[in-house]
C-alpha cells in the first residue's frame, strides 16, 4: 500500500492532465483548475521546506564550525534580516525591504554577475584552441557571430552582421530545433513511464 | 620557457587589466557606433505598434539583478513604447526578484507620459509554480493572482475591471533569464491558448529562441543588451543599452583578439615541437 496509493495518485493526476488538454470541458477543465491550484500550493510549501533546510544546514555548520563557517554567519544574518524586514513593511516601493534589495542585494548581486566577464576572457585566452577541425569549425563561427552581433562588425564590414545572423538563422536553429526535439521526446517517454507506474525511482530512490 | 609559451600562458591579471579597460573607457569617452535594427527586434517592435491604443500589454518579468544589464533597459524602453501609445500595462513574474526591477521601469515611464498606477499599469508581483502559474493565469487570473505586489485586492484596481484570462489580454512579453521564462509562455499561452506573445532574453539564451520565432510562435525577439539597443534606437530614445553598446562592442573585439592571439602562439609552438 506505501507504493501503491502514491503509484494511483499519479497515474490519476497524469491521466487527467492529458486528458484536460485533448477535451478542454467539464469535468476535465475544473479537474485541470483543481490541480492547478493544488500545485500552487504545494510548491508554496516545497519553497518553506527549502528555506527551513537551508537555515538547518547553515545552524549546524555554525555548531560544528567547519572551514569558512563564518560565511554561514552573513548568510543566516541576511536571511534574517530580510524575512524580518519584508514580514514587517512588505515589499512595496519605498519600504525598507525595496532599500535592501536596491541598495544591498542588487549591487551584490550585479557584482557577481560582472566577474564572469573578466573570466569568460581568461578562460577563452587559456582554453579556446583550434586543436581539431570541429574546435577550428566553432572558432570562426564564434568569432563571426560575436563579432557580427555588435555594431563594431557592421563598423568593419557591413557584411559581417549578415553573416552572424545566417549563422544564428540556419545552422544554429538547426542544432536547436534537433535539441529540442530530442528533449520533447524524452519529456514524453519519461512522463509516460512515471503515470504508467514502470518508472519508480521518485518514491523510495530504488 | 621561451617568449612563445610565455605569451601562450599571459598572466590572467593582464588579461583582467585589458577587459576593465575595455569597458571602462568606451564608457567615459563614447565612440557612438551605429546601432543597425535586427528583423527580429523590429518584428517585436511592430507587434506593439499594430496594438490599438487601451490595448492590454502583459509583462512578465523573469529576471534578475545579476542578469539586469542586458534584460532590465528591455524593461524600460517596452514600458516606454507601451505608455507611449496609450496601452495598459499588467506586470507579473515568475521570478522573484524581476517584481521591483519590473515595477520600477512601470513607474519611470509612468512619471514621463503621466500614467496612473491602477487605472494604466499595475503589478501584480510574483507567483511560485513556473509553467503551472502561466496555466492557471490563463484559466482565471483573478483566481492566480488575487492581490498586487503590495497586498492590495486587485478589484481595487480599474485595470483589472473585466479581466477573466488570457482572452482578456492583448499581447504577452516575457523577459527572462532563464527557466521559467519565455520557453514556458510560449509553451502555454500560445501553444495552447494561441496568444501572442514576444520575447526579450539574455544574448546567452538568444539563438534558442530562433526556432520559435522562425516558426511564428514568438511575435518578437530582443537578444542581450544588443536587442534593448536596438529598441531603444526604434524608440528614438538613448537608455542604457544603447549607452552600453560601444563598452560591448570594444569588449567583443578585446576577446576576439585575446582568442586569436592564443591561438597563434599555440599554432607556432605546436610547430615549433614538431
Amino acid at each position: 500500500m506505501k507504493k501503491q496509493i502514491p503509484l494511483i495518485i499519479t497515474f490519476i493526476a497524469g491521466m487527467v492532465m492529458i486528458l484536460q488538454f485533448f477535451i478542454p470541458h467539464r469535468p476535465f477543465s475544473d479537474l485541470q483548475q483543481l490541480f492547478n491550484t493544488w500545485f500552487l500550493i504545494i510548491t508554496v510549501f516545497a519553497m518553506i521546506l527549502g528555506l527551513g533546510n537551508l537555515f538547518k544546514v547553515h545552524t549546524k555548520r555554525l555548531q560544528r564550525r567547519p572551514k569558512g563557517w563564518w560565511y554561514s554567519i552573513v548568510l543566516l544574518a541576511g536571511f534574517a534580516i530580510m524575512f524580518i524586514v519584508g514580514m514587517i513593511w512588505g515589499p512595496a516601493r519605498g519600504t525598507p525591504f525595496d532599500y535592501l534589495f536596491w541598495n544591498v542585494h542588487l549591487p551584490m548581486s550585479s557584482m557577481m554577475f560582472a566577474l564572469l566577464a573578466f573570466f569568460v576572457a581568461s578562460a577563452s585566452y587559456r582554453a579556446f584552441r583550434a586543436r581539431t577541425p570541429e574546435a577550428t569549425l566553432l572558432l570562426v563561427s564564434a568569432i563571426l557571430v560575436m563579432i557580427g552581433r555588435v555594431p563594431l562588425g557592421n563598423y568593419i564590414w557591413d557584411k559581417l552582421p549578415l553573416i552572424g545572423d545566417w549563422i544564428m538563422s540556419y545552422p544554429n536553429m538547426a542544432g536547436q530545433r534537433a535539441i529540442m526535439i530530442g528533449i520533447a521526446l524524452g519529456i514524453v517517454s519519461t512522463s509516460l513511464r512515471i503515470i504508467l507506474g514502470i518508472e519508480r525511482t521518485y518514491l523510495s530512490g530504488k | 620557457m621561451n617568449i612563445v609559451d610565455h605569451l601562450e600562458k599571459l598572466d590572467r591579471r593582464i588579461i583582467f587589466l585589458l577587459v576593465l579597460l575595455a569597458v571602462i573607457i568606451p564608457l567615459l569617452l563614447p565612440i557612438g557606433f551605429e546601432i543597425k535594427v535586427s528583423e527580429p527586434v523590429q518584428k517585436f517592435y511592430e507587434a506593439i505598434e499594430a496594438l490599438p491604443p487601451g490595448s492590454k500589454v502583459l509583462i512578465s518579468s523573469e529576471y534578475d539583478p545579476a542578469t539586469m544589464p542586458e534584460v532590465y533597459p528591455m524593461n524600460q524602453a517596452l514600458a516606454q513604447h507601451c505608455f507611449k501609445k496609450d496601452l495598459r500595462i499588467i506586470g507579473m513574474g515568475l521570478w522573484p526578484q524581476g517584481i521591483p526591477l519590473n515595477q520600477a521601469s512601470m513607474e519611470q515611464a509612468a512619471e514621463e507620459y503621466g500614467k496612473e498606477y491602477g487605472v494604466d499599469y499595475v503589478n501584480l508581483g510574483y507567483k511560485a509554480g513556473g509553467i503551472v502559474v502561466i496555466s492557471a493565469a490563463a484559466e482565471n487570473m483573478p483566481n492566480t493572482f488575487p492581490l498586487d505586489y503590495a497586498g492590495r485586492p486587485i478589484e481595487e484596481f480599474e485595470i483589472m475591471e473585466g479581466i477573466r484570462n488570457f482572452d482578456n489580454i492583448d499581447l504577452i512579453v516575457s523577459l527572462s533569464a532563464g527557466d521559467p521564462g519565455v520557453r514556458h509562455w510560449v509553451m502555454i499561452a500560445q501553444g495552447r491558448y494561441g496568444k501572442k506573445v514576444a520575447g526579450g532574453v539574455t544574448a546567452v539564451s538568444a539563438p534558442a529562441f530562433y526556432p520559435y520565432l522562425n516558426a511564428g510562435q514568438l511575435e518578437g525577439l530582443m537578444g542581450g543588451m544588443k536587442g534593448a539597443a536596438e529598441y531603444e534606437t526604434l524608440l528614438e530614445a538613448s537608455g542604457t543599452a544603447s549607452r552600453g553598446m560601444d563598452a560591448q562592442s570594444i569588449a567583443h573585439g578585446l576577446i576576439i583578439f585575446l582568442i586569436l592571439f592564443a591561438n597563434l602562439f599555440y599554432l607556432l609552438g605546436k610547430r615549433r615541437k614538431k
